[in-house]
């Protein structure tokens, strides 16, 4: 034998190496600390949006002049503004405006989004070059000045705001789940379903339906988080709701004209819509690993 | 002194023990074979020895002595010098085991770079030698070529080519026949033995069948629940196997039984296909597919359709089932209505249980479905027939509530031909239905068809590349190749009087029965 008990070319040592420990590695199953924040973060926020008097005492509307721009503090946990309400009683009563706004708009780009991507898909030839060119126009065209053409066409207002943001994610939802009943309308389960004598709409939504929505909620999840950030945006620029709503991104708007003095009028709301968008984000990655 | 040593070899998953202490040794130039169904630990045993574990495994004890070194203790750094260079690694699928982006050429000489060769023009000259060596046809313009450019013996043979490139004393292949058609197969090992012959180099052959193992090792290692069961000279242990196992796999092996062949009834034709062609098109050409085939079933029979990937076995069985239209010519089916009824009448099984089960259905779910689509049935009736399908194939009852991904493969099978039968059919189109599975599954699996074949009255088109498989199952063969019919004829006159030089190299390639 050609040198059967030669050490390989890299020069390794025989003989007389202690065997160093096992490469230890890493335990299954540890608890992923961030997602579990994360849940915490979406959970307390809806906690908000259902029962906000058990976070609060403070009227979000009525102030009270005499404790006008105080800082943070333990009476005010989020200090109070220029009118003198607490800013964190606002943030707890307006988080029912955010969550409902981004839940309408998600559904708005999920119903549609997932119909059209479903159609598109199933039916192929045509009908699907057709759809997918539209959704290309659409996502040509920047999401926020989209949701601004809507808005202008709607009118303002907190629903049409969620609408409109809505109809911007249209066009990914679309295209997400295209590609994933292409996917799996090519499978042998959707094909033996057809063999069993399965007519082609039940098939979709008893097979390829199902089995396509995986990354699909995923997207709606993280669509969630940009929702939020969106319809904030848009209350910022003054598109959403009327003041004195305390809806997030007005909240941050009105305070902007104390950045200099009263920095907790802005940051403390900001902070908490960056948040709850991170929290959504995390969220949505855990969901696409399981399911995809 | 042996090249290999391996002693009491422990491996876990996620702290689940899949290995329990399993020795073996290979000595230089010999052919060692480690059998076993899937499941019984071959290939984690053969991966642990390199340290190509995935990453839920662990090695928990053992030595494995290579040389005067011993592996198991070494970090992936220190062992990466041991890889190719001393020990070369035949994976198991030639599909997935290439970098599609990268040319045939580049990734053999990426061995050569990896192990300090600088020169160019060297690892040029060697790689071409190289792919001489293993048999490919005009090395020149394959080392240009990209992975999927290439047939899967072809791909087989650039992974040979790369494990032997640094001529190491060990090479582990694991099942590397396994994705291959039988001719390539036998081809494939041919060209193992002769460079083992050429260079002396050790084999550690993992394989679930015992007709590939008889006819090339030395030794035998038989594997089950990650334990040795039974190890010998391969001669001795054939000749008198001393485990029940051991015998078990022997008996299921259908390269070495030795069944009587199946009389032909005669009867009424059931399915007559007549001068049948389907052309693609590729380009600007159309490619003929499947090129003026004609046979016929006799009721209750199996016929069975034999040739290698690319013959127009599976396209022909997908016209039949009406999966596929013809260009031209004609299927006709005794009995069978037209439109959705079809499906009543004819079904289909597919090759891979696990890709033709909804994952997100139940077993009952699943079987159930042709009764829902065709009305079959109100609910508790619906019910009570998905229980008596599932006694039929062997499978107990409680999983009807279990999903796919639950079960085996083999159980999968048994829950797809379920719920072919669930609309009472006639026909049962069955592609390559049991190529994907162990030798022992599929020896109950065609045990099932042939009940179920007795007790139902059912025709069967029997799509297969495994001509020792069809000798046990069909009552009549046609043989195909290129999209013709070469040969037609009852399963004895083929197997005993070939006529056709195509069906007697695909004959020879069977595994010969070793005794």
């Amino acid at each position: 034998m050609t040198g059967a008990s030669v050490p390989g070319a890299g020069g390794v040592g025989s003989g007389g190496v202690p065997v160093p420990a096992r490469v230890a590695r890493r335990p299954r199953g540890r608890v992923p600390v961030g997602l579990v924040v994360a849940w915490l973060v979406v959970g307390l926020v809806l906690l908000w949006a259902v029962v906000p008097g058990l976070f609060t005492a403070y009227d979000p509307i009525a102030g009270v002049p005499a404790e006008k721009l105080r800082p943070p503090g333990a009476g005010h946990l989020f200090g109070t503004d220029a009118v003198g309400r607490d800013v964190f009683a606002r943030v707890v009563h307006g988080s029912v405006h955010s969550l409902s706004g981004a839940l309408v708009a998600v559904g708005v780009g999920l119903l549609l989004g997932t119909l059209l991507g479903l159609l598109a898909g199933a039916a192929g030839g045509v009908a699907d070059a057709a759809v997918m060119r539209v959704v290309d126009v659409l996502l040509s065209v920047p999401g926020l000045l989209l949701a601004l053409t809507v808005i202008i066409l709607l009118g303002p207002g907190t629903v049409n705001v969620a609408i409109a943001v809505g109809i911007g994610s249209v066009a990914a939802f679309a295209r997400l789940a295209r590609a994933e009943v292409v996917r799996v309308r090519r499978t042998d389960y959707v094909e033996a379903a057809f063999g069993s004598g399965g007519r082609f709409g039940a098939v979709l939504w008893r097979h390829v339906l199902p089995n396509s929505l995986g990354p699909v909620v995923a997207l709606a999840a993280l669509q969630f988080g940009a929702a939020i950030l969106a319809i904030s945006t848009l209350g910022f620029l003054g598109y959403g709701a009327e003041p004195p709503t305390p809806e997030w991104g007005l909240l941050i708007a009105e305070g902007r004209n104390y950045l200099a003095t009263s920095w907790w009028l802005t940051t403390l709301p900001g902070a908490v819509v960056v948040a709850v968008v991170l929290a959504a984000g995390r969220i949505s990655r855990s969901i696409g690993r399981e399911r995809g | 002194m042996s090249l290999l040593e391996v002693h009491d070899l422990k491996v876990s998953y996620d702290g689940r023990p899949a290995v329990h202490g399993v020795s073996l040794s290979v000595e230089p130039g010999e052919v060692v074979a480690v059998v076993g169904e899937s499941g019984s630990g071959k290939s984690t045993t053969a991966h642990a020895l390199i340290g190509l574990l995935p990453s839920n495994a662990t090695l928990d004890a053992g030595r494995i002595l290579f040389g005067e070194a011993d592996l198991a203790g070494w970090s992936q750094r220190r062992l990466r010098s041991v890889r190719g260079s001393r020990i070369g690694l035949v994976p198991q699928d030639p599909a997935n085991s290439l970098d599609p982006v990268k040319t045939v050429g580049a990734q053999i000489g990426e061995v050569l770079r990896v192990h300090g060769e600088r020169d160019r023009r060297k690892i040029r000259a060697r790689v071409l030698d190289l792919l001489a060596r293993v048999g490919l046809p005009d090395p020149e313009t394959r080392a240009r070529q990209y992975p999927h450019e290439l047939s899967g013996g072809m791909r087989q043979r650039v992974l040979i080519a790369a494990a032997i490139a640094l001529r190491p004393s060990l090479i582990i292949a694991d099942e590397p026949t396994s994705a291959l058609d039988v001719t390539v197969q036998r081809r494939i090992l041919d060209l193992i033995d002769d460079l083992r012959a050429e260079y002396g180099t050790a084999v550690l052959l993992v394989t679930h069948d015992l007709g590939v193992a008889a006819g090339r090792s030395d030794r035998l290692v038989v594997m089950k629940d990650g334990r040795v069961v039974e190890r010998g000279p391969t001669s001795s242990v054939l000749a008198a196997p001393q485990e029940g196992y051991t015998k078990r796999l022997l008996d299921d092996a259908p390269a070495l039984s030795a069944r009587p062949f199946p009389d032909h009834p005669g009867g009424p034709p059931a399915i007559v296909v007549r001068d049948l062609v389907k052309e693609f098109r590729v380009g600007r050409r159309p490619f003929r597919a499947v090129d003026g085939v004609s046979f016929e079933v006799t009721r209750g029979t199996t016929h069975a359709l034999v040739g290698e990937s690319g013959s127009g076995k599976t396209t022909t069985a997908r016209m039949v089932a009406r999966f596929a239209t013809p260009t031209s010519g004609t299927v006709s089916i005794a009995g069978a209505p037209d439109g959705r009824r079809f499906r009543r009448h004819v079904q289909l099984v597919y090759q891979n249980p696990y890709g033709s089960l909804d994952p997100r259905q139940t077993i009952g779910e699943i079987i159930e479905e042709p009764l829902r689509n065709f009305g079959l049935g109100d609910r508790p009736a619906r019910r009570a027939r998905v229980a008596d399908l599932l006694e039929r194939v062997a499978l107990p009852g409680e999983l009807a509530a279990r999903r796919p991904r639950e079960l085996s493969g083999g159980q999968r099978q048994r829950v797809a031909i379920a719920r072919a039968l669930a609309a009472e059919p006639e026909v049962l189109v069955l592609d390559e239905a049991v190529s994907a599975l162990d030798v022992t599954v599929q020896a109950q699996i065609l045990a099932l068809l042939e009940r179920l074949q007795r007790e139902l009255g059912l025709t069967y088109l029997f799509i297969s590349h495994d001509l020792a498989v069809v000798r046990q199952i069909s009552h009549t063969v046609s043989v195909m190749s290129k999209g013709r019919i070469v040969e037609t004829g009852t399963t004895r006159q083929v197997f005993s009087d070939p006529r056709h030089d195509y069906t007697r190299e695909l004959l020879a390639a069977i595994p010969e029965r070793v005794r």
